[in-house]
């Protein structure tokens, strides 16, 4: 089957600053739409997996039939017709090496600003010149490894190399399932089973792509890891199943970015993340979402439903979820954490933006099991236009928990009068010496505070910036600071023209 | 520099200015004062561009320039500064990095480039040590959580900065310890220049001993009543507006 080709037409719809909106025209593969058994064999098949993975797919896609999509979310969409998506698109072209990826797929990454080759620089640092003492071409700045993740495959993943001599594995989980299937048979499910919610068990049934991490014991993983999710063909789905171990000691900085064409179908990206941290292990998982929000009128755009977990499994592990939400029609996501270690920490940091039409439902689930675990939220929600948001957490002290602490704080901006913000924070304690405190806030720029910058010379829109990025500045600080600069440039150009 | 002609302006439907009449020449100071509700932050707001006023007729000239044909931001950027009479908190925002965007954006406006990082550095702490600034509020967000006087300051700080060509400060001295009066007065003065020209809005004659005016003028019910030298704010000390309730503007 070749590429819809009234998908080029789409590319001259209203940018509405979306600059990744673009798609790139190349031969693929597709499955043909629906979904059946046979349609999980099509996958498993053309992944060449082992036939255990086959059977747990099935297997999940058993409990799939028997679920139902949760209804207690607020946002509102048509039902999703499962039967008229397709489950699996790939560039003709599989690439064996870099030099044999189709130039096209290079020049879409290109245009995105992410780096497939391995070049020393990284790409969204301004600086060119070589910073003084170092040789031309070299630099002090941190590199970063890349999972280019197209549709349901991967087509390169770099550094692979540099990372394998200090044991680090960064590859697909496609290419995992083949080279390291026993690590994957280990973990996969076991943070997030397969009737855990009706999108993972999908997810389970149907996962095309994502990236697999693995760091040895005491390795500080030696560069930041980042995967980069790309949705380019039309009327099908992105499956994206991403998992994470850090052994005993070691640590790790991963980064996911995503980004869609413009098209007025909504298409769904369910994507299932796991991560493990054992005995003294950090994770750091840093995520910049911007897929394709939809028009003004709610035409098109990404259905996001995500699951993310991560499992704190040894004393004194941590994990730190940190989010820029600015894309999608529907963001629908809880990052969570169970701090099963004794002294394990879990922390969730999130901007989330909607404007338009958008509506996201988000937020974090923090489990202590652990004695003395301690979790932290700080969760900042902007909305603009007509836009939608809703801040949900669930905070759970176990008996098992002495000594747990938890700081929540939700803070929410509205631009117009219009939109809505609503928190719900859950508390479910059942340790009488559990600490908790939770702060909400919700703010609005005044007229008086726009009067303000403009009698100081500084122009609408530029105060807007200033002031939602203030109000967003300790969740950007979390971010690699690589990333934190270009985050704040996506929030600049989101919310472009927004307020009224 | 600035020339004020029967100008008219109302705000939710209340007529508030009725036939303001002003010239100010460059390097000068004026001072208005009069009774509580009279129109002189009216005055002020309207000529920073406030769009939560209508101008109903009238004429302001700026620098030869029709100040009602440019938005706010432009008229700052043209050199009018307003110190507010109650300045507004900016949660967020770092109280320096604010003013350089000011400062770039009245850069930008005359085709400059951005001022380099060091000149901008010295420029900040130079002038909040004119006007005695502690240095830990460059780095708060815009005058959130300041005390009172902090706000005033930081007023007078701002336009130490950004150097502009007519300061109109309302009421900057309300609130003030002494300490601080002499402070932001000292500030001013050292602004004062034969092209910088300012328009001092207060309650009290103490500023005014400290920042010497060349014109006062007495503001009632909308309209300047009467204009003098500096006798005159002692002679309103001394006996109050009611004499000027009865005036019509001259
Ligand atoms: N938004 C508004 N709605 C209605 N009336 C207003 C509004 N703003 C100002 N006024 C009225 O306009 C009149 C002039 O107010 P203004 O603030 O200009 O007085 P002022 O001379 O600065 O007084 P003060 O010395 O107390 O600062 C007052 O009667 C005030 O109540
Ligand atoms: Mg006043």
């Amino acid at each position: 089957m070749a590429a819809d080709k009234s998908d080029e037409a789409l590319e001259g719809l209203a940018q509405r600053g979306y600059s990744a909106g673009f798609y790139t025209d190349i031969e693929q593969e597709f499955a043909p739409p629906g979904l059946d058994e046979s349609t999980i064999r099509f996958i498993s098949d053309k992944k060449r997996e082992p036939a255990w993975m086959l059977e747990w797919r099935l297997e999940a896609y058993r409990n799939w039939l028997g679920m139902t999509a949760p209804q207690w979310q607020k946002v509102r969409f048509a039902p999703i017709d499962f039967q008229a998506i397709s489950y699996y698109a790939a560039p003709k072209r599989g690439p064996a090496s870099l030099d044999e990826v189709d130039p096209k797929l290079l020049e879409t990454y290109a245009k995105l600003g992410i780096p497939l080759h391995e070049q020393k620089m990284l790409a969204g640092v301004q600086e060119q010149e070589p910073a003084p003492g170092t040789a031309a071409g070299e630099t002090t700045k941190p590199r970063v490894a890349v999972d280019a993740v197209f549709d349901s495959v991967s087509v390169t993943t770099t550094f692979k190399e540099e990372l394998a001599r200090s044991g680090v594995i960064f590859c697909s989980i496609s290419e995992a399932l083949r080279d390291h299937p026993e690590l994957v048979r280990r973990y996969i499910g076991t943070v997030v089973s397969r009737r855990d919610n009706f999108f993972a068990a999908l997810n389970s049934a149907v996962f095309s792509d994502g990236s697999f991490v693995y760091i040895p014991e005491g390795v500080e993983c030696p560069m930041e890891l980042s995967t980069y999710f790309r949705i380019n063909a039309g009327h099908t789905g992105q499956f994206e199943r991403t998992l994470i171990i850090a052994e005993r000691g070691s640590s790790v900085s991963y980064l996911e970015g995503c980004t869609a064409p413009q098209r007025d179908e909504h298409q769904l990206h369910a994507a299932v993340v796991e991560l493990i941290a054992h005995e003294d292990a950090r994770i750091k998982y840093s995520t910049v979402q911007n897929w394709y929000p939809g028009d003004e009128q709610g035409r098109g755009g990404v259905y996001n439903f995500v699951t993310k977990r991560g499992l704190c499994a040894g004393a004194r592990s941590k994990i730190s979820w940190t989010q820029v939400e600015t894309g999608s029609a529907i963001t629908w996501k809880y990052p969570s954490c169970v701090l099963q270690g004794d002294d394990s920490q879990g922390e969730f940091y999130s901007v989330a933006v909607t404007r338009g039409r958008q509506q996201a439902d988000t937020g974090t689930k923090m489990i202590h099991i652990g004695r003395n675990t301690r979790s932290q939220i700080l969760s900042k929600g902007v909305s603009a236009d007509d836009a939608d948001q809703t801040y949900r957490g669930l905070v759970k002290i176990l008996p098992s928990a002495a000594g747990a602490r938890n700081y929540s704080q939700c803070d929410s901006m509205l631009l117009s009068d219009r939109c809505g913000a609503h928190t719900f924070p859950y508390l479910d304690v059942r340790h009488p010496s559990a600490q908790l405190e939770h702060e909400a806030t919700t703010s609005r720029i005044s007229d008086e505070q726009i009067f303000y910058c403009k009698q100081r010379g500084i122009s609408e829109e530029d105060a807007v910036s200033m002031i939602v990025n203030g109000f967003c500045k300790e969740v950007f600080q979390e971010l690699p600071m690589e990333f934190a600069v270009e985050a704040q440039k996506l929030l600049e150009i989101t919310l472009e023209n927004s307020v009224g | 520099m600035l020339r004020i002609e029967d100008l008219h302006a109302s705000v939710a439907e209340t007529p508030i200015l009725k036939g303001v009449q002003l010239s100010i020449g460059p390097g000068e100071v004026h001072a208005i004062m009069g009774p509580n509700g009279s129109g002189k932050s009216t005055l002020s707001k309207v000529l920073a561009g406030d769009e939560s006023y209508t101008v109903e007729s009238g004429r302001v000239d700026f620098e030869g320039q029709n100040l009602f044909e440019m938005p706010p931001e432009e008229r700052a950027r043209a050199g009018l500064f307003l110190g507010f009479q109650y300045p507004v908190e900016i949660p967020g925002v770092n109280n320096s990095y604010f003013l350089k965007a000011a400062l770039n954006a009245a850069r930008a406006a005359r085709g400059e480039p951005e001022i380099d990082p060091v000149s901008f550095l010295k420029r900040v702490r130079e002038r909040a040590q004119w006007v005695g600034l502690d240095d830990s509020l460059l780095k708060r967000p815009v005058n959130a959580g300041f005390s009172g006087g902090e706000k005033k300051r930081n007023e007078i700080f701002h336009l130490a900065v950004l150097e502009p060509r007519l300061a109109i400060l309302d009421e900057t001295d309300s609130g003030l310890d002494i300490d601080a009066l002499r402070a932001v007065a000292d500030g001013v003065n050292r602004m004062r220049d034969p092209q910088r020209s300012f328009l001092l809005i207060t309650h009290y004659q103490r500023l005014l001993s400290y920042i010497e005016p060349d014109y006062v003028h007495v503001m009632v019910r909308g309209q300047i009543v009467r204009s003098g030298g500096k006798e005159l704010a002692a002679e309103l000390e001394r006996s109050g507006y009611a004499a000027f309730e009865d005036e019509e503007a001259a």
